[in-house]
């Protein structure tokens, strides 16, 4: 497998795809739409978005609608007497974070979440949490960034919440001088999905690692120059810069998404920290293995099938990548919100050919092209699928591919499971 | 600031895209940030539309803030006249975009479009989704009538149809039941001999709007989205408003002689038209009466439910309450006939402690007191937006006129359990088929997790808030063992109730007696 990759490589580099910026109207979530898996990944933490009642709503909306008993984000509704001035916004922010932090004594990291309005007005949440963290100092961490979608664009929520943990991460906590770990996993992952990656690395004897975000507000990792670092999402562009700024490495890998993804992916780790060949392949055949096998099935469902990525989460390359060489489906159009070529640098390696992609994506545009296109299957945001599904096109909500565990050898079937299921359905229905 | 952890009501622009959703042939041009356009599922995931709503969102980045906006809103507006030729194109902005005023409304009505512009005012910072719906209903109305208004004193002009005729307002996209009031109240009417002129807003054209002089009066069925736009009807067009809303029994045929009385014609209502009257004193129904409801939504459907419930099923209504501070006054006008105090929170933890506080038997109310009404092991039924999808059913299922009546009997009663097999559930509970877990017969296994999480015996979580000691009370082996004798679905209530008069009596231990005191004084 691994001279396979390499051969594409050599190929990859001479066709060099082309990738078309396209602005205009969007219909993908903003950056606070990440505080929904942030949140539930960081569970001692809360996420405070200082914002408008759109912004509470957009949360609550994309939350799946009022699951929990009491929620671990809000929002803090600016309102007229605060715009007008008649209200000073720090001091009632104050006020805000005081109300909440006494009804939730446990909570010890504080996000305070950056939203369109705030950014407009440039209320400074950095200067709010310096303040609040002199005067909660000991208890609660306080944490600002901004998930705005005047500046975000749906997972870049997490990158912007992840490089301010990095950067904050740099002041030791406490005094203590934390060590640093020898391999970050920078991206939130389900926990079963860590776990796994977890064994495995401790199989191939890379250690200690850790993962980034840490399931607590106090675990969050300090890289060092010792430090490597392996991208477990692809939107991470800033929180790799930020990493980058402090010593450590990060490693050119494709993103472990189906059975060739997750293993090329370990490998970048394993060659870093000189395991050798035999160790590798002793620790990743048995569960290669099952991830072919269980893609396999799903690939009999899927060749030869057509597929259209509208612009969503960033993992629109990965996706079709995994969809194209593991799946045998014909990618036909690819549009993310965002290409960082540096970083997709080994995706595009390992895709070869593929379709020119294009950037940003206008909501118009990129519906009369699919319909123009007529794929067997669109992976589109939830706000489009049904009225494509009413169109007679086949539809993937691509928000269950950030909420569902899809990384890793033993979730590759799952994964191919999500985009052969809606097909395997429209060919069962009689009505 | 608000801290707000939950919201009933999205923001006003929310509201304005329900409308241009409602209708056809109608636009929204929307001066928004990407992520504004999340409003697009609430349409097509919750209420299951098969089109997206017709809105376009300028889509301002920061990188545009530094440049001309203005620009931005110019080029989207002609596009998406360009692109989805609408009759009237409809110009808001929301919350962000009213930051930085450019005034897309001035902008689209000065930029020579072929296509009427309504401009719309959301005000986002201190109004919510209903408000914005109302508002963007009435601009529309106003909007395309105003140049219409008869002279003040000139006469009305003669009725066009022989056939007296009322304008349906208020019905709406992501409103309750709608779709299916709209049928029901349209074939009350045709029963009448009454035609209905226009629906609006939904599936209403802006020619159909035009059209609206020609009824002889307004039917105002939902007064958060129409009463505003009865009010100026009727001001100008001197159409007088119905202001009945015919949910129930008894307001549906308040209903029906208000419509007779304001276009003058003869009717009787149908005395035998909903099979409530004849359910609810059927002899099953007896158990139904008495039991504890409280009752929390939007002001209609509450105002509405309570009255059902204490008239029309014979409940004792012990708390009701909404979000709508717009509305609230006749929330509190009813509450106050029954004897209670309004709540009046969009807080809905608050609603949450007043309902483990009065411990009802069944909760009326949004998907919010639904969600609370599983914590807490209650029965409920769903009776106002916020709703969700399972809330906008396949089959028809109208809350308004006499099938409306039939339907809400069906909802609110099920939840419960039936009359027989309460009583013999008393009877065989110690055979060993019918343990603590089991189940109604009627209810599907979701109520397995609820009745597990029912707050019947080992509740000390919820205690506490009300006795404030339960901590301290103990329970003597004979008065559990007496405890564990009474039926599972009252048996949370029993012992809350003892574990209270414990508490306000200094008793510490209680005893068989106890409980049987406790018993005699709540039974009042």
């Amino acid at each position: 497998m691994t001279e396979a990759v390499l051969a594409t490589d050599n190929r990859a580099a001479s066709t060099a795809p082309a990738i078309t910026v396209e602005r205009g109207q969007r219909a993908v979530f903003c950056g606070l739409t990440s505080i929904v898996w942030l949140h539930r990944k960081i569970q001692d933490a809360f996420f405070l978005v200082v914002g408008s009642r759109t912004c509470a709503h957009l949360l609550q909306s994309a939350a799946g609608v009022m699951i929990f008993a009491e929620p671990r984000f809000a929002t803090a509704i600016l309102q007229d007497r605060d715009l007008a001035g008649m209200a000073d916004c720090h001091e009632e922010l104050d006020r805000v974070v005081e109300e909440l932090l006494s009804r939730r004594p446990e909570i010890k990291t504080l996000f305070l979440v950056g939203s369109c309005p705030s950014e407009v007005i440039k209320l400074d949440l950095n200067n709010a949490a310096s303040r609040l963290q002199s005067r909660h100092s000991g208890r609660v961490r306080m944490v600002a960034y901004s998930g705005s979608g005047i500046e975000t664009t749906f997972t870049q929520g997490e990158d912007k919440c992840l490089t301010e943990l990095v950067e904050s991460a740099r002041a030791p906590v406490n005094g203590s001088q934390k060590e640093s770990p020898a391999l970050i996993i920078a991206g939130t992952l389900s926990d079963i999905v860590e776990d796994q990656f977890q064994r495995l690395f401790d199989e191939l004897g890379i250690g200690p690692i850790a993962f980034l975000p840490a399931r607590s507000g106090d675990a969050m990792p300090r890289a060092g120059s010792n430090t490597r670092v392996l991208l477990a999402q692809p939107y991470l562009t800033e929180t790799a810069q930020a990493l980058r700024g402090q010593g450590a490495k990060v490693l050119n890998a494709p993103f472990p998404l189906g059975a060739e993804g997750s293993l090329l992916w370990l490998k970048a780790a394993a060659d870093e920290f000189g395991v050798s060949d035999e160790r590798f392949e002793e620790v990743t055949a048995a569960p290669l293995a099952r991830a072919r096998q269980a893609v396999g099935y799903q690939r009999e469902k899927l060749r030869g099938k057509r597929i259209a990525f509208l612009p969503d989460s960033q993992l629109e390359l990965s996706l079709a990548r995994f969809l194209a060489r593991e799946c045998d489906m014909n990618v036909e159009s690819i549009t993310t919100p965002f290409h960082d070529p540096q970083i997709m640098a080994s995706e595009l390696a390992l895709f070869g050919e593929h379709p020119d992609m294009i950037e940003g994506g206008d909501l118009e545009s990129r519906l009369d092209h699919v319909r123009a296109l007529r794929p067997d299957l669109t992976v589109c945001g939830m706000g489009i699928a049904n009225p494509l599904e009413a169109e007679g096109l086949r539809s993937k909500w691509s928000i269950e591919l950030i909420f569902s565990p899809i990384q890793g050898f033993d979730q590759a079937g799952d994964l191919a499971g999500l985009f052969s299921r809606p097909l395997a359905r429209a060919a069962q229905l009689e009505v | 600031m608000e801290l707000s952890l939950w919201t009933y009501e999205g923001p006003p622009h929310v509201g304005a895209i329900r409308i241009a959703n409602s209708m056809r042939g109608v636009h929204l041009l929307l001066h928004a940030p990407q992520g504004d356009s999340y409003a697009d599922l609430l349409f097509t995931m919750i209420e299951r539309d098969n089109h997206r709503p017709p809105v376009t969102y300028t889509t301002f980045q920061a990188r545009d803030l530094g440049s001309d906006t203005a620009e931005l809103v110019l080029r989207s507006i002609h596009a998406a006249v360009e692109k989805h030729k609408p009759q009237v194109l409809l110009v808001g902005d929301s919350c962000t975009a009213e930051l930085i005023q450019d005034q897309p409304g001035s902008l689209a009505s000065s930029s020579g479009l072929s296509v009427p512009v309504v401009p719309v005012e959301m005000l986002a910072y201190s109004r919510k989704e209903n408000w914005g719906a109302g508002e963007t209903f009435y601009s529309l109305v106003r909007g395309l009538l105003q140049n219409r208004v008869p002279a003040p004193g000139s006469e009305a002009p003669p009725r066009t149809n022989e056939q007296p005729s009322v304008n349906l307002l208020g019905p709406s996209s992501l409103g309750f039941r709608c779709r299916d009031d709209v049928r029901e109240v349209t074939q009350l009417l045709n029963d009448m001999g009454v035609r209905v002129n226009v629906c609006a807003p939904l599936n209403a054209s802006p020619h159909d709007l035009l059209r609206l002089p020609e009824a002889d009066a307004n039917v105002c069925l939902y007064p958060e989205i129409a009463g505003p736009a009865c009010d100026w009807l009727h001001r100008n067009f001197k159409q007088p408003t119905i202001k009945t809303v015919p949910i129930g029994v008894g307001a549906t045929r308040e209903f029906v002689a208000e419509v007779a009385k304001t276009l003058g014609i003869d009717h009787t209502p149908d005395s035998e038209a909903s099979r409530l009257p004849w359910y609810s004193r059927s002899v099953d129904s007896t158990y139904l009466t008495g039991k504890r409801v409280f009752v929390f939504g939007d002001a209609t459907h509450t105002v509405a439910a309570a009255r059902i419930a204490h008239e029309e099923l014979a409940f004792e209504v012990v708390g009701m309450g909404t979000y709508s501070r717009e509305q609230a006054r006749s929330v509190r006008e009813a509450a106050k006939e029954l004897g209670l105090e309004a709540l009046i929170s969009d807080d809905y933890l608050e609603v949450e402690r007043v309902i483990s506080e009065l411990q009802p038997e069944l909760v009326l109310g949004t998907q919010m007191e639904r969600h609370i009404a599983k914590r807490l092991g209650v029965p409920c039924a769903v009776i106002s937006t916020p709703a969700h999808v399972q809330d906008y059913p396949a089959r028809y299922s109208p809350q308004m006129g006499y099938e409306g009546a039939n339907v809400i009997f069906d909802s609110w009663v099920h939840p419960l359990m039936m009359g027989l097999e309460e009583h013999l559930l008393a009877m065989f509970r110690d055979d060993f088929e019918f343990n603590d877990g089991a189940q109604p017969s009627h209810l599907a296994a979701e109520g397995v997790s609820t009745r597990s999480e029912a707050p019947a015996v080992n509740d000390a979580s919820h205690g506490e808030d009300d006795t404030g000691a339960s901590a301290e009370l103990t329970w003597d082996l004979n008065a559990e063992r007496e405890l564990r004798k009474i039926p599972f679905f009252v048996r949370g209530k029993a012992k809350r109730n003892t574990e209270r008069f414990a508490a306000d009596n200094g008793v510490n231990v209680i005893k068989v007696d106890t409980l049987y005191e406790a018993k005699a004084h709540y039974s009042r």
